[in-house]
């Protein structure tokens, strides 16, 4: 029990909205809504909410970095790209038998780390801050999506994978899960809605308790004030550079079940209006906190597919109109604004109480 | 092919890559020198300055007066966006990079929804003439003297003009320039309405050489941005050795392995020059200065 206690206790935190009973019970509603889900829901719906849940990832990635961390970073959609293309020429080339899938899973993140850490060794051990890190992330995305757009012809290949050109690759197996017997084949409904919620759910809990931890305490306090934080001890560039890695591989997880969910993978998806969204979706929820951001990113993830449907074209000058508007009128984002209006509200009226 | 011929093809490629990282990064740079400001819409008042000057262009002006419309109708828009927007953000200055982010998404997609997804383009004028084997354009030319020109122009208004010195001294110390009777909202307003049309001007001298589409800015960010990362805060100290820099580095990258190879080496060479000078070219001149 204690042990439990205080298991609790690490998820709560100065760095985190979000405690007490009352906060928990609440979410193991939603937990119990979100497993119960499927049961009231048809495939093709499950399957949407699992594109939605895919995008979870590196809105949480961009939290980090940015909300946290304080570094406005695009280089998230490059490191989504980068898995993404990694699990594509993976499982092209070696099938998905005996779980290979998974191997494919770990090592594309794995190269999207490997991949991030060298590009954060120049940034960050040069010094770049603020502005100058968002440009140097952006030329890296952009170039990655030319570079990619242009592999059109036959010699632009990885072992029997072709990377097609702006057509991108498809056809890349579903993740499967070896078991005895059958191998579980985790497609587009049920079964990945099952294994990404599980997935959200630890990578959740997991960043709460990194958040509340001393690591997250001085990520924030770089945020606050770098000096401040070298003048205490703190090594800033490695401090900066392992946020850098942890959000690469949040973004790797984005693209990797990205491609694993539609089959495919191109490289619009790390294009200007790719590596927009996510900024969209974590300026608006509230990017300075992790449950903000998950919050924010379904609602605005929903609000947009619905918005495609009947406004089709409008949809991104909605989108463009609300960051413009966010920025200019909350700037902590409009889902952490109402959660800590409702937190004093709740104060007030215990206090009352009592 | 002799000597010669080599040089000069050489030569004109530099020249031509020199004016594209110039003319496109100048206007961003004088925005960020002046007031730390990122502006992510850069390519759309890029692309706006084309989009005029097309259009005045196909309406039957002479092509000069067309890039002129362009540059002031980007200025003119660069004072609403200053307005609105940009002036709520200057003490926070990731904010303006996801505000003009925004207004980045809303202009490409207002754009194709209004103009469609192309618009007719204006002939390269003046045609071309032969040395050796190769025939060049005339107007790439014309395009690298306009970036010495533009080089010049502000030289000469920051450092010549009533409103060049009043703008030095708001970014010097603005509150002290505030005190001494300089309206530096103003002074700000300025800025930025010069720097958007600077990007007209941009827009509307490359609009004879490119196809106009909504999302044309992309082209000229990445190397505009890298110019402006690389050259530091100064336009005259940062932007213009940048320039030739990168112009070396791209062309020859660019003759050697193609276009592409080109773009990557600007990217490494940023990412390079960026760790051994993290204040740019300029953070480097002016600390040796001191």
């Amino acid at each position: 029990m204690t042990g439990f206690v205080s298991f609790f206790r690490r998820l709560e935190g100065p760095q985190t909205v979000g405690r007490g009973p009352a906060f928990w019970s609440l979410f193991a509603v939603v937990m119990m809504i979100a497993v119960a889900y499927p049961l009231f829901s048809d495939g093709y719906t499950v399957g949407n909410t699992v594109y939605f849940f895919v995008w979870v990832f590196i809105a949480l990635s961009l939290c980090l970095i940015w909300g946290y961390g304080g570094s406005l970073s695009f280089g998230q959609t490059a490191f989504f790209g980068i898995a993404g293309y990694g699990y594509g020429v993976l499982t092209l080339n070696f099938g998905s038998a005996y779980g290979f899938t998974l191997v494919a899973l770990v090592a594309s993140v794995a190269i999207a780390a490997f991949f991030a850490a060298l590009l954060g060794y120049f940034m960050f051990f040069g010094r770049i801050a603020g502005v100058f890190l968002g440009i140097v992330t952006l030329a890296v995305t952009l170039m990655l999506e030319r570079f990619m757009a242009q592999t059109a012809g036959p010699e632009w290949h990885i072992g029997s994978a072709r990377l097609n050109g702006f057509n991108g690759m498809s056809a890349m197996p579903p993740l499967t899960i070896p078991w005895p017997g059958e191998p579980i084949v985790l497609f587009a409904d049920v079964g990945l809605y099952y294994f990404v919620l599980g997935l959200l759910v630890f990578v959740y809990l997991a960043l709460r308790i990194l958040m509340n931890s001393s690591f997250g305490n001085v990520i924030v306090a770089i945020r606050e004030n770098p000096e401040r934080a070298e003048m205490l001890g703190y090594d800033v560039r490695k401090y900066q550079l392992i946020t850098f890695v942890i959000g690469a591989v949040l973004a790797g997880m984005s693209g990797v079940l990205y491609t694993a969910w539609g089959q495919y993978i191109t490289p619009s998806s790390m294009g200007m209006t790719a590596a927009a969204l996510p900024l969209i979706w974590v300026a608006v929820g509230g990017r300075s906190d992790l449950t903000s951001t998950v919050v924010g990113t379904l609602v605005v993830l929903a609000a947009f597919q619905a918005l495609t449907i009947y406004g089709s074209q409008y949809a991104l000058v909605f989108m463009g109109v609300l960051l413009v508007l966010t920025v200019l009128i909350a700037p902590n984002g409009l889902v952490l604004g109402t959660m800590n209006w409702l937190g004093r509200l709740a104060a007030r009226i215990t206090q009352r109480a009592g | 092919m002799d000597i010669a011929t080599h040089v000069f093809s050489a030569l004109y490629q530099f020249g031509d890559a020199f004016a594209f990282l110039v003319l496109s990064a100048c206007g961003l740079a004088v925005i960020f020198g002046m007031m730390g400001v990122i502006n992510l819409a850069h390519g759309e008042f890029i692309m706006c300055g084309a989009y005029v000057t097309a259009a005045t262009a196909h309406a039957g002006l002479p092509l000069p007066l067309g890039i002129l419309a362009g540059t002031v109708v980007s200025a003119l828009v660069g004072v609403l966006v200053e307005l609105a927007v940009i002036r709520h953000l200057y003490d926070r200055p990731l904010d303006t990079i996801v505000a003009t982010w925004g207004l980045s998404l809303i202009a490409t997609q207002g754009t194709l929804i209004m103009v469609g997804s192309t618009m007719a383009g204006v002939g390269t004028p003046f045609g071309s003439f032969q040395v050796g084997d190769y025939s060049y354009s005339i107007y790439r030319i014309v395009l690298f003297c306009a970036a010495l020109g533009v080089l010049a122009g502000l030289y000469a208004l920051f450092n010549w003009t009533r409103f060049g010195v009043l703008a030095r001294a708001t970014i010097q110390v603005p509150h002290m320039a505030a005190a001494l009777g300089v309206d530096t909202r103003l002074i700000y307003s300025l800025t930025f309405a010069c720097g958007a049309g600077l990007a007209g001007l941009a827009g509307g001298l490359y609009a004879p050489t490119m196809t106009l589409v909504p999302t044309m800015g992309a082209t000229f960010i990445m190397e505009a941005f890298v110019t402006v990362v690389i050259g530091g805060a100064d336009v005259f100290l940062g932007t213009a050795p940048a320039g030739g820099l990168l112009a070396i580095v791209k062309s020859g990258m660019t003759s050697w392995q193609g276009q592409l190879f080109g773009q990557i080496g600007l990217l490494v060479a940023v990412i390079i020059v960026v760790r051994v000078l993290p204040k740019g070219i300029s953070g480097f001149v002016l600390r040796e200065r001191t």
